[in-house]
């Protein structure tokens, strides 16, 4: 039984994890019984009944109101257990302890933001402390995404324009996988993250350590920096830096060329055009490359745009 | 000739024997010739072929995109396309295997042939309406076509808000297309309906309609009711896209849930127009093969139309996850659970209808014990999915993919070849090539289960779907999917060869190779071009299999067309004691 669960199902790693596991086998293996039951019989009947000669004439049976009655009223219960069971996991689901320690999360495409109430801000990574109900209140700056955890069993879609929430409880220490499960462009399948969690006393060490939101780390260079800052940021699921082609145009060679602008004017390439451009994407877009890039207001300060623009000098 | 009289009504009919001939000099397809009066048809049966040949040509299209899918899944990362054409590729492959091909395939194609002879009408009601669905439906499918090569698409055939509202390509102009098709579908449903309450023969009351044309029926039904919504939906989409007005876009001031309530609204129900046609073919064909009455004659016709109309009330399940209130999934769970009982109701009846049958198993009957096996998955898979805790954990990954396959492709796929297999021979005359049918039967069910059942596997361990990357731990599943894939379209293929190779090298069929006491079957093969010489007379019910085929084989001695007769007309005991030669 545990070899079966191992394999159709991910590790339980939340507290309510469980839960939703004993109903999965419960349902599935109560239409497992059903399913052998009916294909014996219909296997049998072919048998038994097989036709021995053309002219073979079959009794009139037309219905039996019993067997009507049986077959209705039987599955009927089986599953209102299944749905009144389900409802009540799903309850506690959605109820959320008082006591949980809350994370802003902000979806786009194709990155997920975490941001904490000391200030602390990450990508990508989401950490928690072990055994304390955590409450995601999370809402997205485009399209619709979708918070998946399959080592918890939950997902929440996340929308534009409002906020939905979700929690969970992870009693040990480890990480998981956390995808995005609502279609949303080209980059959907890559827009994946992990949630870390450490024992109480680790993560608010993590935490004051990352108060007040993200600078410099004091012994790297800004170009490199600002590389790091890209990747975390994803943007090059969109930009590449060896001239090849993608959604967005290329960082290879950008600074100091010219571009040209879908309305036909043009400019060249520096500081203050970069810098508009991560602020305000669509207010000039490069001819031939639709309009998709969010602003990232408020999400990467002065310090950490100037050293994106030195990293994108580097790449001639 | 004989005489039927009725004691207290003042009907007094005369009915006579007609045997069918086994190969007429003069049928419907060489009474008129010529592609003009190809295009120009109203017969029903003519339209029904058009219809066949078309959702053959997108059937293979929307195949082709699927394997094309599966294969770029071979490698986690790029195997061989770009992830935006993978995103086309999946969107198309949806769009065109639900709009183009699945939602006419029964209806339209086997249903327009079908229905009239069943009745015993010489064509449906509105037979140039018919012609127009047909054009409508051609003319919203290149629509989509078009929409493909101008631009494309990459929103999924469910083209949610507000990514669909905002992306580039051609979201307007498909949508304006699956629009058009729309209208195609609802004439169909509103011919139909007509067709069943005023073209039935004389004697052929409610309680002795093929269960076929109760299948139609509550299909009907959905159609009309359901299409106009989705009608309205898309017209908002394009309203939004095109003249900016906030609807579902919140950056506009919409609400971006609003619109799955209204796309779901339409979409399950056409999960129902899909798959209630089929279940009136599985009863055809159980009863056909086993020679037997069917059994729960009632419990099957009323459980499609109960499915019908709580399908109607289920539409929240395909939002649990969306945000909407708790309040508002318990019930909508709870409606779903009720909506799986008549289909439970069905299969027992089907099951029950073997018992002290005289079972042949022929290549029809192999593709619905095919259908029975895999559609009882497919659905009890819905019921995994129907109770809302699993949903969250099982939502939009590959197991939801996998439990749709098994009710559309396992249940309806299966339905409709079984349903072509069995009129196949009324349809073209000729016989198909048995053994061949039955070993690509073989090859579709195994190849089916080859993809279809790692990705349930895959979706339970949190796979999700319409990924173009997926991580490493998922390859082997994959693959296994991929190589399931080659098997099935394989298998396809050979069905598609068997069968056209039989419309020229074919042998004859007779006009009754199945032995059927249903009314389709005592005409000539192929049938006359206005279906019957003598209007028939409907003494017995579909399925009685325990009297003789004389009885079956009547027609109204008088000349004249006799429709529009009384449908309900009363023949009396001396009536059927008469029909006998
Ligand atoms: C016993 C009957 C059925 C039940 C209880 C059932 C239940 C469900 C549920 C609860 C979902 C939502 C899953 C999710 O999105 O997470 C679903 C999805 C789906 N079902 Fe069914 N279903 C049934 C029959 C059918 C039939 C007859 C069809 C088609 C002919 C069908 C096609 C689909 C499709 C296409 C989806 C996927 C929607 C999407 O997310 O794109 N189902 N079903
Ligand atoms: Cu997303």
């Amino acid at each position: 039984m545990d070899a079966l669960n191992d394999f159709f199902l991910p590790p339980a790693k939340s507290t309510l994890a469980s839960q939703t596991d004993t109903l999965f086998w419960f349902v599935h293996l109560s239409s497992l019984a059903l399913t052998i039951g009916l294909i014996a019989v219909i296997v049998y009947f072919v048998y038994k009944y097989r036709r021995k000669s053309e002219d073979e004439v079959t009794p009139l049976i037309t219905h039996n109101n019993k067997l009507e009655v049986t077959w209705s009223v039987i599955p009927l219960i089986l599953v209102l257990i299944v749905f009144a069971w389900g409802y009540e996991v799903f309850m506690n689901q959605r109820v959320v302890p008082d006591d949980a320690y809350e994370v802003n999360v902000t979806a786009q495409k194709w990155i997920w933001q975490f941001k904490y109430e000391n200030g602390a801000q990450t990508t990508g990574k989401l950490h928690v402390p072990a055994g304390r109900p955590v409450k995601l209140i999370m809402s997205s700056n485009d399209v619709i995404h979708s918070f998946f955890v399959p080592d918890y069993r939950i997902k929440q879609d996340v929308v534009p324009g409002r906020y939905t929430e979700m929690w969970f409880n992870a009693p040990e220490p480890g990480e998981s996988i956390i995808y995005c499960t609502e279609y949303c462009g080209t980059a959907h399948s890559d827009m994946l993250a992990n949630i870390i969690v450490h024992e109480q006393e680790d993560f608010e060490n993590w935490l004051a350590e990352n108060a007040g939101g993200a600078s410099k780390p004091d012994d790297l260079p800004p170009a490199e920096w600002g590389k790091q800052i890209a990747q975390e940021y994803a943007c090059n699921t969109c930009h590449s830096t060896d001239g090849s082609q993608m959604v967005g145009p290329t960082w290879q060679g950008t600074f100091g060329s010219e571009q040209t602008f879908a309305d036909g004017s043009t400019v060249t390439v520096d500081e203050n055009y970069i810098r508009e451009s991560i602020l305000e994407p669509n207010a000039k877009v490069v001819e031939g490359y639709p309009a998709v890039m969010n602003t990232y207001q408020g999400q990467l300060n002065d310090e950490q745009i100037n050293a994106i623009i030195e990293y994108i000098k580097t790449l001639k | 000739m004989d005489t039927a009289e009725s004691s207290s009504n003042l009907k007094k009919i005369q009915v006579q024997r007609f045997k069918p001939d086994d190969n007429p000099d003069n049928h419907y397809l060489n009474e008129e010739t010529g592609l003009w009066s190809w295009l120009t048809t109203v017969d029903h049966k003519k339209i029904g072929i058009m219809y066949l040949a078309s959702i053959t040509f997108f059937f293979f299209v929307g195949g082709l995109m699927a394997l094309l899918v599966r294969t770029e899944l071979w490698t986690p990362a790029k195997t061989f396309i770009e992830a935006n054409t993978y995103n086309q590729l999946f969107t198309l492959h949806g769009a065109v295997m639900i709009f183009l091909f699945l939602v006419p395939s029964v209806p339209a194609a086997l249903g327009n042939f079908i229905l009239p002879l069943q009745l015993g009408a010489k064509d449906v009601a509105f037979p140039r309406l018919n012609l127009l669905s047909y054009y409508l439906y051609l003319a919203g499918s290149f629509i989509a076509i078009y929409a493909i090569f101008s631009g494309g698409i990459d929103t999924g055939w469910t083209f949610y808000t507000p990514y669909s509202s905002s992306t580039g390509g051609a979201v307007t102009t498909m949508t304006f297309g699956v629009f058009v098709i729309g209208f195609s579908s609802i004439l169909t449903g509103v011919n139909f309906i007509t067709t069943i309450h005023k073209m039935r023969a004389p004697g052929l009351s409610w309680d002795k309609l093929p269960l076929f044309c109760w299948g139609l029926y509550a299909t009907s039904v959905i159609q009309i009711l359901a299409t106009p919504v989705l009608a309205i939906t898309l017209a908002l989409v394009a309203m939004e896209r095109i003249l900016g007005i906030g609807i579902f876009d919140p950056a506009l001031g919409g609400d971006p849930v609003l619109y799955q309530h209204f796309f779901w609204f339409y979409s399950h129900p056409a999960v129902y127009i899909m798959i209630v046609p089929g279940f009136g073919v599985v009863s055809e064909i159980i009863s056909t093969f086993s020679k037997k009455h069917i059994f729960g004659y009632w419990a099957i016709a009323l459980s499609s139309l109960a499915i019908a109309f709580i399908g109607f009330l289920v539409w929240g399940h395909h939002m649990f996850v969306s945000g909407q209130a708790t309040l508002a999934s318990m019930v909508f769970s709870f409606l779903t659970f009720l909506v799986g009982i008549p289909t439970g109701i069905k299969m027992f009846n089907w099951t029950a209808t073997l018992y002290k049958g005289s079972i042949k198993l022929a290549s029809p009957l192999l593709y619905i014990f095919g259908f029975f096996f895999l559609f009882l998955v497919g659905g009890l898979t819905g019921i995994v999915l129907g109770s809302i805790a699993l949903d969250v954990h099982l939502h939009d990954t590959y197991y939801v993919v996998a439990h749709f396959h098994f009710v559309m492709v396992g249940g309806m796929v299966m339905a409709f070849l079984a349903g072509l297999h069995y009129w196949w021979p009324k349809i073209t005359g000729k016989m198909y090539n048995e053994t061949m049918a039955k070993i690509a039967c073989g090859i579709i069910f195994v190849g089916f289960n080859v993809t279809f059942l790692p990705q349930f596997v895959m979706g339970s361990q949190g796979m999700p779907r319409r990924y173009f990357n997926y991580i490493e731990q998922f390859q082997s599943f994959h693959q296994v999917s991929t190589i399931g894939s080659y098997i099935l379209g394989l298998g396809f293929l050979m069905v598609f060869y068997y069968l056209v190779k039989s419309i020229y090298r074919g042998e004859q069929a007779t006009s009754n190779p199945w032995g059927s006491r249903a009314l389709e079957w005592q005409i000539s093969t192929l049938p006359p071009l206005h279906n019957f010489h003598h209007t028939p007379v409907i003494v017995n019910g579909p399925y009685d299999y325990h009297k003789p085929m004389e009885e079956f084989q009547l027609g109204l001695a008088e000349s004249g067309n006799g429709h529009g007769h009384d449908a309900d007309l009363e023949v009396t005991k001396e009536g059927e004691d008469l029909s006998a030669e």
